[in-house]
């Protein structure tokens, strides 16, 4: 009786439990679920540069790929920029590309910022968000490292620095 | 401990009360009393017997409906400072929550959004509450069904003495010819749809005892309730979005997977008029001034064509023109597109002219579009004007740098290089609204600020709920439950002989009045006298 009783109670805790614990688990991972997930293969996009160039990701294969997305108000990517370039001039030969994302501002605001900083890896401009919602990105700045093979090796966001840049495209060179 | 052994023979679980068969008197400090206490029918609430694994521990603090109550006002109370500031996913995407917040209602808005009620219903402090609420429905209603269940099967024709004595309504009386007097009784009580079980001569009558299970019969269509609430958080069962979109701008349909695409064509906002409206309107909008009419967009849906990689312009088929008002969705597929806010007059193009300040002549006006600006505006005759920086947010940072706090134009500033014949070097001006700096010294030229051109932005909401007929039969049983539990009452009449005497005894769970008539219907003839109601007696006599 007794014993019956007490399994009982705890077949339906644990029900009850598992429940709860799904509802939270699944209400905390629904703005986190990174829709990239790493080890999968990066959703490929095409997109315009400053110069009127378009630039697929899948064309990118056998190489590998710092995907950056950036807006010019952002102050963290603003200081991270001048280092992306930097690391891109050292890494170019290795066969590390850089694309950097800006989230759809004007043209002219995206140019004089380039102008600025003197950015010489290609900036795209992701006019009505599709690449941005393909990719999930919320807060910026959001970098994805992405292997020769398209695979998606890291996801960072948050301001990096000179140093961790150089080593997360040595991570990708390939 | 061990399990209780009534006289009768019949073997109680602990902590019963009264048998649950014969309903005789168990429990010692119930002997003194003068009437019973019938709640659960005096069965033996487990809960409060077991206190020894944690197991227990756990299921005898949510057993308690005091517990119950006490979640569903810190629950209430939840909610509603939850309403008392917009939530976070409804407020304007102008600037980051943490300081719009503050900015719109000062440090209680900071307070708010520090305390996390900018977020309240999927905050995890909540959704404990409510998932509190569900499990201590569940085991309160388990706690106590089961055994209640229990009592009213096992309970036996014959009541003991000490039961039947202690109930609210009771006499004894003598009878000329008991036979026949039970006899009429139970043909009476028949035709009131009572129905009699006999033994020993005894009787018992009852009637509406599925009323008891109202109450759990509505808690499951509660459970029903919370279980579609939890379905909403499965990833493709519910969507709740807000799609801010100008006027003619085409936007990706959130959580359409790029399938769909919807255009604005304009705003509308009406207001009631006093000359063409109705008259009966006429008081009304005296008394309150501006009363809105009519809220809607004019909107274009259109559908992908083909498979696109993101980024790449899409061919789209336009699927139907719509004008979506409150209460009037655009539907397509299982979403819904809701009118849920807007923006009025949303800067979106300014004009200036290049002009000289000293004369006062114009060389030509040029037209900015907030959101596509270009690099030079040529005027001709050698005039031009070069944009050098644009702000579309403009305000000055801790340095008194120029920077923009987003990408919305809501306080656009420039930086103008003006050529002119006499001036081939330039002039730079830095413009914003209301205000003009001249960083290298007194220029001869300005932009003199022509007027500005506005657009509405809409806000409407994408919905998609496939978990709403869940929530509906979830309503249904709760109300068959709530029909069941008050229309319906239970009434038992227990007839004993005792010595030489008919006992009468009644009990009902509401409806004391309804129950002492039938009893007295039943009785009109027999020669049994009418039991008496024992609790009004006291309180007439302490009266």
């Amino acid at each position: 009786m007794k014993k019956q009783r007490l399994v009982m109670r705890t077949v339906i805790l644990l029900v009850l439990g598992a429940a709860v614990a799904y509802t939270l688990y699944a209400n905390f991972t629904k703005d986190k679920i990174q829709k990239v997930a790493v080890g999968e293969k990066a959703p490929d996009f095409v997109l315009t540069d400053l110069d009127g160039n378009k630039h697929r990701l899948s064309d990118y294969e056998g190489q590998g790929v710092f995907l950056n997305f950036w807006g010019t108000w952002c102050k963290p990517c603003e200081k991270e920029m001048p280092y992306m370039n930097n690391q891109y001039k050292q890494f170019t030969d290795e066969g590390v590309q850089v694309l950097a994302v800006n989230v759809g501002e004007t043209d002219l605001a995206v140019n004089k910022f380039s102008e600025r900083y003197d950015l010489s890896f290609p900036i795209v401009i992701d006019k009505d968000s599709q690449v941005q919602s393909a990719y999930g990105i919320n807060p910026l700045p959001a970098t994805f490292l992405i292997d020769k093979d398209g695979k998606v090796v890291k996801y960072i966001t948050g301001e990096m620095t000179e140093d961790t840049i150089k080593n997360y495209m040595e991570q990708i060179k390939p | 401990m061990k399990e209780v052994k009534c006289d009768c023979g019949h073997v109680n679980p602990i902590g019963t009360i009264l048998c649950e068969s014969c309903g005789k008197v168990l429990e010692e400090k119930e002997k003194d009393k003068k009437l019973l206490d019938m709640r659960y029918e005096g069965s033996a609430r487990r809960s409060q017997t077991y206190n020894k694994t944690i197991i227990d521990k756990i299921w005898n603090f949510f057993s308690s409906v005091k517990v119950g109550v006490w979640l569903i006002v810190i629950t209430l109370i939840a909610s509603a400072i939850g309403t008392i500031l917009p939530q976070e996913m409804y407020i304007p995407p102008i600037m980051p929550a943490e300081e719009y917040y503050e900015d719109q209602y000062g440090w209680i808005g900071k307070l708010y959004y520090d305390l996390g009620f900018h977020n309240l219903y999927s905050s995890w402090w909540y959704l404990i509450l409510i998932a509190s609420i569900g499990i201590s429905l569940v085991i309160c209603s388990l706690d106590r069904v089961v055994p209640l269940y229990r009592a009213l099967k096992k309970q036996r024709v014959s009541r003991h003495e000490s039961y039947l004595k202690r109930q609210r309504v009771f006499g004894a009386s003598q009878a000329e010819d008991t036979d026949q007097a039970f006899a009429m009784a139970k043909e009476k009580l028949k035709s009131k749809k009572y129905s009699i079980r006999e033994e020993d001569g005894n009787i018992l009558a009852e009637k509406g005892r599925f009323s008891r299970w109202g109450p759990y019969v509505n808690h499951v269509g509660l459970i029903i309730f919370l279980i579609g609430g939890m379905l909403r958080f499965v990833p493709g069962m519910y969507v709740d979005k807000i799609l801010w979109i100008r006027e003619g701008e085409t936007k990706v349909i959130p959580e359409t997977n790029g399938e769909y695409y919807l255009k604005n064509d304009g705003f509308i906002l009406e207001m009631y008029d006093k000359e063409k409206d109705k008259e009966v309107f006429e008081e009304a909008i005296d008394k309150a001034g501006m009363v809105a009419k009519n809220y809607q967009s004019n909107v274009t849906l259109y559908k992908k064509k083909g498979d696109t990689v993101a980024g790449e312009e899409a061919e789209l088929e336009k699927v139907k023109d719509y004008e979506i008002k409150v209460n009037k969705p655009l539907r397509f597929e299982r979403f819904a597109l809701y009118q849920v806010d807007y923006k009025l007059n949303e800067l979106n193009k300014m004009s200036f002219a290049l002009t000289n300040k000293k004369t006062g002549e114009e060389y030509g006006d040029l037209t900015v579009d907030l959101n596509d600006p270009q690099d030079v505006y040529d005027l001709g005759n050698g005039y031009k004007a070069e944009v050098v920086s644009y702000f579309p947010d403009f305000e000055f940072d801790e340095n008194g740098e120029p920077i923009t706090k987003s990408r919305v134009p809501n306080n656009p500033a420039f930086v103008f290089k003006m050529f002119t014949p006499d001036k081939p070097d330039g002039e730079i001006s830095f413009v914003a609204i209301r205000q003009t700096i001249e960083p290298f010294g007194d220029n001869e030229y300005k932009m003199a600020f022509k007027g500005i051109d506005t657009k509405n932005v809409s806000a409407l909401t994408v919905r998609k709920d496939l978990t709403l007929w869940i929530f509906a039969l979830g309503g249904v049983i709760f109300m068959v439950g709530v029909a069941q539990g008050s229309y319906w009452n239970h009434r038992r009449i227990w007839l004993r002989r005792v010595n030489g005497e008919v006992w009468v005894a009644g009990h009902t769970n509401k409806n004391w009045h309804g129950l002492k008539r039938e009893i007295e219907a039943a009785l009109d003839g027999t020669g049994i006298k009418v039991p008496e109601d024992q609790l009004q007696n006291q309180s007439e006599k302490k009266g």
